[in-house]
């Protein structure tokens, strides 16, 4: 997951000042929410039980806490002479829970009360409000009250702008907010307090909606850029408003990294931590609200601002332009959409699905896979075009080959490859615009530069004409597969098996969705199985060259068989009607190879090959009707045939009768005196090893298949009792 | 690559239902794929196109402004279609792109849309410029800088011009839905920082994607030819050609002129189809040039690369810059750019 965690979020979503990392699918965010009324829920239980045992000791500390609480409650007491001293003690009571375990909702509330009513001096209410710590969530009602002290003007300016440096702390912490939400007229008047003005704005920062924004507003906060200069703190809320409402406002954010607001956390980081550690466990990496650009890169772009892949950013200009002629409905209509801003979590995708906010550029989607999945369902045509040629483009002018003059950013390219990746691979689909690009590039590619992406690209292909791929695609990288080393050409083989798999998938959930294909088109069953067909033949022919370009090298004959561990099962796996054999080529490579894997996973396929095949004759007979995809009896002779020279070779001790024929003068010619028995189980090379082992041992031969299958050989173990076993007996 | 919580099931669906496009061919994305393998998989140009006419420019065109289009040098892009652009709406775009500029030049200072800036952005319709009635209009987007002095002859002194258009646009239009405006080729005049400000604003504002349009040595050759065989009363300039020999410590720069009815005469001696310009003649005329370059220095000029031609008609350049000289062939000229900058957004 990390990798994904870690893609840059939009403006809005950075404004929590929790800062996680909220972009992400939130599918557990309903179960986050329940983890904290859970360990309300204990909150509460705790309370019941200190009120049940009052007085035990180990609520001592609670005790003496509540008797402060109520001491504050009350007022300072004119006539005692031990004011100071009282007050000094409860003040430490306080200090010390709320640091070390936080203080329950009821406390904060009456402290908070307390602390801003004016009751006790300033130096008093300073160490309250400093001790503000929840111990999980801080009631919105308690916020409301303190906010309605401000307006008496009871409390100095310097318990004021604490206040505010603790609102701005602790926001995360309040349980709700749109009781708070509708005082923004109130906190925005303050914001003409000087002192109190940077810690509004980022009050303000937090708080706003997008109907909170108004041309009014807007006016007012450009009169103090106006009077003050560029402030940071009014630049983050001017941007924000610019987010919200572009026909209003325009503002650019230099493209260096800032910090616009002052850390108003200070005061309380290790609470904060303890808090947030209470209520979600481990947590998360410091955020600092930053504005602008998520991800800084040191070369400077000409265009198309500083990353590849746009910012998140709901509001189109062009869906607000023409806003003189919008009338009252319209209006109310478009606040009826859900900004893309709030959507966080899977379930509120569900609920808003048919109200979506886009952003105002697609390509923007990639970073998001809640978006990804809108993109999934959706059938509006014109979504999948923008995505289309934002894409196209994109790749097309970041491609370091394609176009000569941009080796530079390589390593981008490259990053930018991976995001669309991960992409296809959440969709399991591959994109058009993808595929578009490989027709473009693939001629033009070195085979070598960012070849993993590239080649994952290719195992993302749509589902399509195999013969009209071929000379777009497929031809010129069979050029590139013939030039290239062994390694390559492992690559490609693997790329090559995902993309079988990926059109079996589709295909297969294509017939399920629609079991009668009775189409006129090309759309039957059957010209989609030639499709596959060609493409397995296709890497039948690579198979066999590259065998005897690479010296029938075993490690290139692993991947060629991978494929066909593939192929083999299509009937079973994919219930789709299909069965391809593997050429002679590769079948006597793996026959004839010093490796016992090899030769084990041959025999593997061979049992698949068998297990399908006679699936797929069941079938017939159950179903008697003549269709079309029964297999012609050319597939089973070929099977038959290389069963045949199987079972000669490694049982009967007869090879080169059946099936490949040798005349057996050339076979004497080899000079080998008992070439009958030496590809048999016991002397085939690629098991001699075996034989040897087990000789050394001294155990009967008897027991010698025995020992093979109990030293990992699997597929040989399947091939023999399903083939072999029964009819015959050496 | 596990970093997604991949469930099988939805894809799936949607999956299918492409599937069946894909066969189909219906959807608008499907045609775009289609047109795409097309031109992938043959020669990327037809391999004949019709000389330029005389002025095909439709009758309401506006010839003041047509005049302003001509003898200056545009820096040409692609552009992918404009998403939800409306022409209805040009004054609006007029105050967020100046409020946007604004913006954009004092950075970090917020400003207010619609505000009184030392700049202003006009858009206006270019009418008449077009090859068939179904092609976007084109619009042309000025930035001027007003005067201090509240003087009357309120002259606004323009510091950059763009104008977007499509000429025979019919191959990109077919490919689109509705809900997009295809303005294919973009030309820009004046400071690159304007035009990257302005293309910013386009592409955040209608999700498009301009990307420079080079003019390859290939492409190259065919205005030479094309512009060759326009018809012209008179002739205002050479014919030149510079060629680019890559070698170091400096390239090196060959200039070869033709006095342009001599060019004309070489033209029309290859010259067999009526109104029309077949790759055949394009070569044939090139390797002529080549051969009697060879024959007077003994320089191989196909070894080299054609970087520049320069007719009466127009002269571009590989860079991607075009001077369009002749009001008669504008509508031709802009009509091969479209093409090219169609080939580029497929």
């Amino acid at each position: 997951m990390s990798s994904q965690k870690r893609v840059k979020d939009s403006q809005a979503q950075k404004r929590t000042s929790q800062g996680s990392d909220t972009y992400e699918t939130n599918l557990l965010a309903g179960e986050e929410k329940e983890d904290l009324n859970d360990s309300k829920r204990s909150l509460k239980h705790g309370q019941d039980n200190i009120a049940e045992d009052y007085g035990h000791a180990d609520d001592q500390g609670e005790d003496a806490l509540q008797i402060a609480v109520r001491y504050f409650e009350k007022g300072p007491i004119k006539t005692s002479q031990s004011k100071d001293k009282i007050l000094e003690k409860h003040l430490k009571t306080v200090e010390n829970v709320a640091w070390k375990n936080g203080l329950a909702p009821e406390g904060i509330d009456i402290l908070l009360n307390v602390a801003l009513s004016g009751k006790f001096g300033s130096a008093v209410n300073t160490r309250i409000l400093k001790c503000m710590i929840p111990t999980t969530l801080i009631p919105e009602d308690s916020v409301v009250k303190a906010v309605s002290w401000l307006c008496v003007g009871k409390c100095s300016g310097s318990t004021k702008v604490l206040f505010y440096r603790w609102l701005v702390a602790m926001f995360d912490f309040i349980d709700h907010k749109d009781q708070i939400n509708l005082l923004y007229g109130f906190f925005f008047a303050s914001l003409q307090d000087d002192a109190l003005c940077p810690y509004v704005c980022h009050l303000l920062y937090l708080l706003t909606r997008k109907e909170n924004v108004k041309p009014f507003r807007v006016r007012k906060l450009l009169d103090l850029q106006a009077k003050m200069g560029m402030q940071p703190h009014l630049q983050a809320l001017l941007s924000l408003y610019k987010f919200f409402a572009p026909t209003l406002i325009s503002v650019s954010l230099p493209a260096r990294k800032k910090i616009y607001f002052k850390n108003s956390e200070n005061l309380w980081k290790a609470a904060l931590f303890a808090v947030r550690q209470r209520n979600q466990g481990p947590p998360p990496e410091p955020l600092k609200l930053m504005l602008g650009p998520a991800q800084v890169h040191p070369v400077k772009r000409k265009w198309n601002s500083c990353s590849v892949i746009p910012v998140l950013n709901s509001s189109s200009c062009s869906k607000e332009c023409g806003k003189k002629g919008m009338t009252l409905s319209d209006y109310l209509s478009s606040n009826g959409s859900f900004p893309l801003e709030q959507l966080k979590s899977f379930p509120q995708l569900l609920q808003n699905i048919h109200c979506l906010e886009l952003p105002s550029q697609m390509g923007a989607v990639l970073n998001n896979s809640l978006l990804l999945h809108y993109i999934n369902c959706v059938k509006d045509e014109s979504i999948l075009l923008r995505l289309y040629h934002w894409l196209s483009q994109t790749l097309q002018e970041e491609c370091i080959w394609y176009k000569m003059n941009n080796y530079e950013h390589g390593k981008e390219f490259t990053n930018f490859l991976d995001t669309i990746i991960r992409a296809e691979c959440f969709l399991q689909e591959g994109f058009y615009s993808c595929e578009t690009f490989l027709y473009k590039s693939l001629p033009l590619w070195d085979g070598f530069c960012c070849r993993s992406q590239f080649l994952q690209l290719v195992s993302w292909i749509p589902f399509s004409s195999f013969s009209e791929l071929k000379p777009l695609l497929f031809d010129h990288l069979a050029q590139l597969f013939f030039t290239s080393t062994i390694y390559f050409k492992c690559s490609v083989l693997q790329s090559l098996k995902e993309l079988l798999q990926n059109w079996l998938l589709w295909l297969s959930a294509d017939i399920h969705m629609k079991p009668v294909m009775n189409s006129p088109l090309e759309t039957t069953l059957g010209g989609s199985m030639n499709s596959v067909s060609e493409l397995i033949q296709y890497v039948g022919r690579l198979s066999t060259t590259a065998m005897r370009l690479e010296n029938n090298s075993t490690f290139l004959l692993h991947f060629i068989l991978d494929f066909y561990e593939k192929v083999c099962d299509i009937y079973i796996n994919y219930n789709l009607p299909l069965v391809v054999l593997f050429p002679l080529g590769i079948f006597y490579s793996a026959l004839l190879s010093l490796d016992s894997s090899i030769l084990n996973q041959l025999c593997y396929i061979m049992h698949r090959y068998r297990n399908n095949l006679t699936a797929a004759k069941k079938n017939e007979l159950v179903q008697k009707t003549k269709s079309e995809f029964n297999f012609s009896s050319k597939t089973y002779q070929e099977f038959n045939h290389y069963l045949t020279a199987m079972v000669g070779c490694l049982w009967t001790s007869k090879p080169f009768q059946k099936g490949l024929y040798i005349d057996p003068e050339v076979l004497e010619k080899t000079g080998i005196a008992e070439y009958k028995n030496s590809l048999n189980l016991v002397h085939h090379p690629a098991l001699l090893n075996y034989a040897v082992s087990f000789l050394l041992q001294g155990k009967k031969w008897n027991w010698y298949l025995d020992y093979l299958f109990s030293e990992g050989l699997q597929g040989l173990k399947l091939f023999i009792r399903s083939s072999i076993h029964h009819s015959s007996v050496p | 690559m596990d970093s997604y919580d991949t469930s099988e099931s939805t894809p799936r669906h949607s999956a299918s239902s492409r599937l069946k496009d894909y066969f189909i061919g219906a959807t608008p994305l499907q045609k775009r794929l289609e047109s795409v393998r097309k031109l992938t998989s043959f020669i990327p140009t037809p391999p004949r196109r019709k000389i330029p006419q005389c002025s095909q420019l439709q009758e309401d065109n506006d010839p003041q402004k047509v005049a302003f289009l001509l003898h200056k040098q545009w820096t040409l892009y692609s552009l992918t279609p404009l998403y939800k652009f409306s022409y209805t709406n040009l004054k609006e775009y007029s105050r967020l792109l100046s409020a946007f500029i604004a913006a954009e030049k004092q950075k970090g200072l917020a400003v207010e849309v619609g505000e009184d800036f030392n700049i202003k952005v006009t858009f206006s319709t270019l009418l008449g410029m077009k090859g068939t009635q179904r092609d976007s209009e084109a619009f042309l987007v000025q930035i001027l800088s007003k005067s201090q002095l509240p003087s009357e002859n309120r002259e606004h002194k323009v510091l950059w011009t763009g104008w977007f258009c499509c000429i025979f646009g019919d191959s990109l239009l077919e490919t689109v839905s509705e809900d997009f405006t295809c303005v294919p080729l973009f030309l820009a005049n004046g400071a690159e920082t304007n035009t990257a400000i302005v293309g910013t604003w386009f592409q955040k504002t209608f999700d498009c994607y301009f990307s420079p349009l080079a003019i390859n040595a290939f492409n190259l050759s065919w205005m030479a030819a094309m512009w060759t065989a326009c018809k012209m009363d008179q002739y205002m300039a050479a014919t030149e050609f510079l060629w680019s020999v890559p070698c170091s410590p400096q390239s090196l720069d060959i200039s070869y002129a033709i006095h342009p009815e001599d060019a004309k005469a070489l033209w029309d001696s290859v010259h067999k189809t009526p109104g029309e310009v077949t790759q055949e003649e394009v070569d044939l005329f090139m390797d002529c040039l080549y051969s009697h370059f060879h024959r007077h220095f003994k320089i191989h000029l196909s070894a080299t690369r054609l970087v520049r031609v320069s007719t009466s008609v127009a002269s571009a350049h590989t860079d991607g810059k075009i001077k369009i000289l002749c009001h008669k062939y504008l509508i031709g000229v802009l009509a091969y750019l479209t093409e090219l900058a169609i080939f580029q957004i497929d």
